[in-house]
């Protein structure tokens, strides 16, 4: 076990390597889902502000959207 | 799926539904973050533990399972952008525009993982973090790009104007694409030249090309993993947008 961890006294490099890269792509995922559930929350909060839209969305299915 | 490509037939302006894209990308999601713990799992134990070291540089080769497919990423990442900007600019598809902003962000984690990553290779094999080598310069470009690229959005109130020109920057930066590919044959300098993606057979072993592959496909799941939440993301945006201006008494078409 103590040889893997060691990388043949590389493991410097290599777990720095490693960990880098698992530190950018977890960040990447976490902080995408967490801004985009701060934004839906958002998007409810105004929706529901709202009415005229909310109804139209209903009627159509919220199939109106256009930016 | 690439949903950058064309908006051909039925299914793309179908497509061109923010209702029917949201219920296409849900139920992709799952599949894309099955897929990646299923190859990095694999990826990482035969990357760490099950494969060879090399014979000149022992346990440093390791770094290439996280280095190598970073880069082709990168790349990937930066072809969607053109390929979305191109399809924006010819068949206005609005989705084509969503994709590419959501793509730049991760396109610019990969560049700067392919770089970072590399630093570290170089060193121990090297002996050197960074040398102005063509291979490295150019990647260091296609960073840039991705960055300004996410500026020049940033720097336009009005989403449909700064689709334009990001569109434009898009497809002129791909000329880096070429450039990157080849600059380890056209400058022969320090960074060494392919070994998977070449004319004939791989140069590298059986054992080594596996973990290489089985992390690359990892990534490229975790890409459009990361992209569908991005596109999502963006439509909200551009809803949140709409009803603050409808709100606010402005027009918003």
């Amino acid at each position: 076990m103590n040889e893997f961890f060691n990388m043949g006294g590389y493991a410097v490099y290599v777990w720095t390597a490693y960990g880098i890269t698992a530190f950018l792509l977890m960040g990447l995922v976490f902080g995408t889902v967490l801004v985009l559930k701060n934004s839906e929350k958002k998007l409810k909060a105004l929706e529901a502000l709202s009415p005229r839209r909310r109804q139209r969305q209903k009627s159509s299915g919220g199939e109106d959207e256009k930016p | 799926m690439n949903l950058s490509t064309a908006p051909k037939g039925n299914f793309w302006h179908r497509l061109a539904n923010p209702a029917r894209f949201e219920r296409l990308a849900r139920w992709l999601t799952p599949w894309f973050l099955l897929g990646f713990l299923g190859f990095v799992s694999t990826g990482l134990y035969f990357g760490l533990y099950a494969s060879p070291i090399d014979y000149q540089q022992k346990d440093t080769v390791r770094i290439m399972y996280v280095h190598v497919p970073a880069a082709w990423l990168a790349m990937m990442t930066y072809s969607t952008l053109a390929i979305s900007g191109f399809v924006f600019l010819v068949w206005r598809h609005p989705l084509a525009e969503v994709a590419g902003l959501a793509a730049a962000p991760i396109g610019a984690v990969f560049t700067a993982l392919a770089l970072v990553t590399g630093a570290i290779w170089g060193q121990p094999t090297w002996g050197t973090w960074w040398v102005w080598d063509a291979r490295l310069t150019s990647v260091l470009i296609l960073f840039f790009l991705f960055i300004g690229y996410i500026a020049l959005r940033n720097a336009f109130d009005d989403p449909s104007r700064a689709a334009k020109s990001t569109a434009i920057l898009a497809i002129v930066g791909a000329v880096n694409l070429p450039i990157i590919k080849f600059s380890v044959e056209w400058w022969n300098t320090l960074h060494q030249p392919a070994s998977v993606s070449r004319f004939d057979a791989p140069a590298i072993d059986p054992a080594m090309l596996r973990p290489l592959l089985l992390m690359a496909c990892a990534y490229l799941c975790l890409f459009f993993f990361v992209l569908i939440f991005r596109m999502r993301l963006e439509l909200v945006r551009r809803r949140i947008t709409a009803l603050q201006y409808a709100q606010a008494g402005v027009s918003d078409r």
